[in-house]
């Protein structure tokens, strides 16, 4: 049987509930997991103030409830699934190395922030700072996988070091700044100032889009490894047209302020 | 209304008193003589078997500026790692190496320390300084001025001004930006770096105005002098960290001529170049030195393993440093074309030879400079540890088995190349209520505190006399400001905030008709919006300006 938490009062300023995560959760009966603590604010309360707990805990967690204001659910979770049915506050996923985090509505910002493993699945739209670094820090996302349904708005990627970035729908300003490695696909349109800074790292984008001018266009071509993504997108349920499997890929590197060893692949088909 | 503190054991080297027993009494945030015997005492505290001592004073230490809110900003990981709850008296925050203000002045009450003081503190950048001072509770602060790289002083002297006009821009930078001290930071040698030099020795002249660090640190001396600023010229020495700079620390004190001196985190300036790795310590020498010129005051910087981050005005050694930075990020910075700043993360490992020597060299120093009254308990904060390790520290000092226990365990050959095991000395708590009160206060020109005589401010801290110092010293079972009781077994029992000390020496006037055509034609801000009112530091949170008198 799953854990149901079920948010009854709705904070009034950010709650932080990074206990909400199944390392935390683990061998808790139902009183130690309603005494979880949590910040509401900066003021210490247990978990059961906001949520009404049910069920067991069995690597599962269902969370209900408008959980705009709660902010690092899942934070360092290393396995089980944390499902969320409606909207998610900040930071969720911040530093997971495992498991599977699944939001059917919107996320805030900072979905994913240094992860290292596992998969966050945000259906609706997510924010700012997907899967990004936090600020002073140099590495940001290092492993890992964030497909988002929707929308996200800007810096997504921002330093990010390894692992996978999925958009389905638009990508703000800045998309892939300062990355160093890993792999961005955006499926809609892209922002203004892509990949800028980028050492090395793909960012793929099914639509034509402005690039900086410390870009350089290498070639067309058709790049056989983009198959085996799409292929491993569809399986996780996100629709690609058969066009975009078989189309050509105009290949730009850069970002030649750095190491100029990025690539930026902008679908070249008709 | 009366407060006593009865059945004590004092140590106050201010009036000679080494552990005898003393009641106190306070009254109205003061101490006084023994009031009249039908005056009523409206509490009594039994301090029965407990060490009573003035509050402590850091007389070094990175609390507010530019460079440390660079170090917050840059090591999330610093934050992350370290976070403090908010309580119904204090307020929340984080941090270790560079904590959040609020955290900084807790920590520091709660370890017995009632001042501290800022010992960077850039003219262009004094607000902010002030500003973040205001917002350090529970301890008294102020800063020193650094001057030494900016563009009008070396100006004036490539110009050969003479010494009167450089006095007055001394004294009128001190009353512009309410500062307590003057300060040099590699003399010259930041100014130097932005012209590509990438080391500048004492007799060095700095490629574009043509004078070297022996010149502006003999003109900043005389005119701390001059001005009767109660603390020497607190020097940051050319060469910081380099191999053989041993030789560079002994020049710089003999180009003061005599006059007094405040050698700052002398630890880093104290390495010779002997052995197969051509790093050595350089303590003896340098503690030689120290004991026959009596002009010289110090203080150590002591380095303690662990994860920390350097702050420092020298861009040209946070330069050379930072590729050791750790974690792999630094900044470093220009500010208004005055000065520099770097801050590069650090962590010193008791295994790695030279981080092992820097420790040996530390604790060398500490004990081979035989006056008490001439040498300061610092790790350089952030730079050397934080300060939080300073109860660490005092046992080092303290407890000569402990100290030889914690040599064994350090890199092998660093330790065999170090005397520190032959040395026997023990510092007792009269020489830690010395170096870490008394004298800090006497150097600062603190008169009524440091001490626990009638008449000093009522900063009082009680510890339990524990066999482990480190534990004694890290929670005083009381702490007095100003003759509130703030702090109770090492917690926060009352939050308060202490005052900023400043000076106000003379000078002559004259000099801002030429700072005016300057700041008009270089400056980016005006003038008058450079200096810094009394009332926006008093209502930034402050509760008072405190003005010493000049000597």
């Amino acid at each position: 049987m799953t854990l149901k938490l079920k948010l009854h009062t709705k904070p009034e300023v950010p709650l932080e509930a990074d206990c909400i995560c199944p390392d935390r959760m683990q061998s808790l009966n139902m009183t130690e997991i309603g005494d979880l603590v949590t910040y509401h604010g900066n003021r210490q309360v247990p978990l059961k103030n906001f949520f009404e707990c049910s069920g067991e805990f069995d690597g599962e967690i269902d969370i209900e409830g408008d959980l705009v204001n709660v902010k690092h659910i899942g934070s360092t979770m290393s396995f089980g699934k944390i499902t969320v049915s409606g909207n998610v506050g900040v930071h969720i996923g911040a530093a997971m190395s495992g498991g599977e985090i699944i939001v059917e509505g919107d996320a805030s910002d900072w979905v994913g922030p240094e992860m290292y493993g596992g998969r966050i699945t945000i259906k609706g739209n997510a924010g700012h700072m997907v899967g990004s670094g936090y600020r002073g820090s140099t590495v940001g996302m290092q492993g890992g996988e964030i497909i988002v349904h929707g929308n996200v708005k800007n810096e997504t990627g921002h330093v990010m070091r390894r692992g996978l970035i999925v958009v389905a729908g638009n990508s703000g300003d800045f998309t892939g700044v300062n990355m160093l490695a890993g792999t961005i696909i955006v499926l809609g349109e892209m922002g203004i100032r892509t990949g800028a800074g980028m050492r090395r790292g793909s960012i793929i984008c099914q639509t034509k889009s402005e690039l900086l001018p410390t870009f350089t266009r290498s070639c067309d071509y058709l790049p056989l490894f983009l198959r085996h993504y799409f292929k491993h997108l569809e399986s996780l349920g996100l629709i690609i047209s058969d066009s975009l499997i078989n189309s050509p890929f105009e290949r730009w590197c850069g970002d030649s302020i750095e190491l100029n060893r990025g690539e930026i692949l902008l679908y070249a088909g008709k | 209304m009366y407060i006593k503190l009865t059945n004590g054991i004092v140590y106050d080297p201010v009036h000679g008193i080494n552990g005898e027993h003393r009641d106190i009494y306070i009254n109205d945030g003061q101490i006084t003589r023994k009031p009249s015997s039908n005056t009523k005492i409206c509490k009594t505290y039994d301090m029965k078997g407990k060490i009573i001592m003035a509050g402590a004073i850091d007389i070094h230490t990175h609390i507010g500026g530019g460079k440390v809110n660079i170090a917050r900003m840059m090591l999330p990981e610093d934050h992350v790692n370290d976070l403090v709850e908010r309580t119904e008296l204090t307020r929340s925050g984080c941090g270790n190496a560079a904590p959040s203000t609020l955290t900084a002045g807790y920590r520091y009450a709660e370890m017995g320390y009632t001042a501290c003081f800022e010992p960077a503190m850039l003219p262009s950048n004094a607000r902010q300084t002030h500003m973040e001072m205001g917002d350090t509770p529970m301890v008294d602060k102020g800063a020193y001025a650094m001057l030494g790289s900016d563009d009008f002083f070396l100006r004036m002297l490539a110009s050969k001004k003479d010494q009167a006009a450089i006095s007055d821009y001394v004294g009128w930078t001190i009353n512009a930006t309410q500062a307590l001290g003057i300060k040099v930071v590699n003399p010259g040698g930041i100014s130097a770096f932005k012209f590509n030099q990438r080391k500048l020795e004492l007799d060095e002249l700095n490629q574009y105005y043509g004078v070297s660090p022996r010149d502006i640190i003999k003109s900043l001396a005389r005119a701390v002098t001059e001005l009767g600023i109660p603390h020497p010229l607190h020097v940051h020495g050319c060469n910081l960290g380099v191999p053989g700079n041993l030789n560079t620390t002994l020049e710089t004190i003999d180009a003061v001529e005599g006059m007094r001196m405040h050698l700052t985190h002398i630890q880093f300036h104290s390495y010779g170049t002997e052995g197969d790795k051509k790093f050595s310590s350089g303590a003896a020498e340098i503690a030689e030195a120290v004991n026959k010129n009596p002009n010289i005051s110090i203080d150590v910087g002591q380095v303690l393993f662990g994860q920390t981050v350097t702050a420092s005005g020298d861009s040209m050694l946070q330069y050379a440093g930072h590729w050791h930075a750790h974690p792999k990020k630094w900044v470093i910075m220009d500010i208004e074309c005055d000065a520099g700043c770097g801050v590069v993360p650090f962590k010193y490992r008791d295994k790695n030879f030279v981080n092992a020597l820097q420790w040996a060299i530390g604790l060398e120093l500490f004990l081979l400079v035989d006056d008490p009254w001439r040498i300061f308990l610092t790790t350089d904060h952030p730079n050397g540890a934080p300060f939080t390790s300073y109860p660490h520290l005092i046992r080092l000092l303290m407890d000569r088995s402990f100290r030889n226990d914690m040599l064994s365990t350090i890199n092998k050959e660093a330790a065999a190349s170090s005397t520190l095991a032959s040395l026997d000395r023990e510092y007792s708590l009269y020489d830690i209520a010395i170096m870490t009160r008394a004298a800090p206060a006497r150097s600062l020109g603190l008169k009524n505190r440091g001490h626990l005589g009638p008449g000093a401010v009522a900063d009082i801290t009680v510890y339990s006399n524990h066999k482990d110092k480190e534990k004694m010293f890290s929670k005083p079972d009381y702490v007095f400001k100003d003759g509130v009781l703030i702090v109770r077994n090492g917690k926060i029992v009352k939050v308060v905030n202490g005052g900023t000390h400043t000076l106000r020496p003379e000078y002559d006037n004259g000099i801002e008709k030429s700072l005016k055509r300057y700041f008009d034609k270089y400056q980016t801000i005006s003038l008058s919006n450079f200096k810094i009112d009394n009332d926006e530091i008093v209502e930034h949170g402050n509760s008072k300006i405190i003005v010493q008198p000049c000597m």
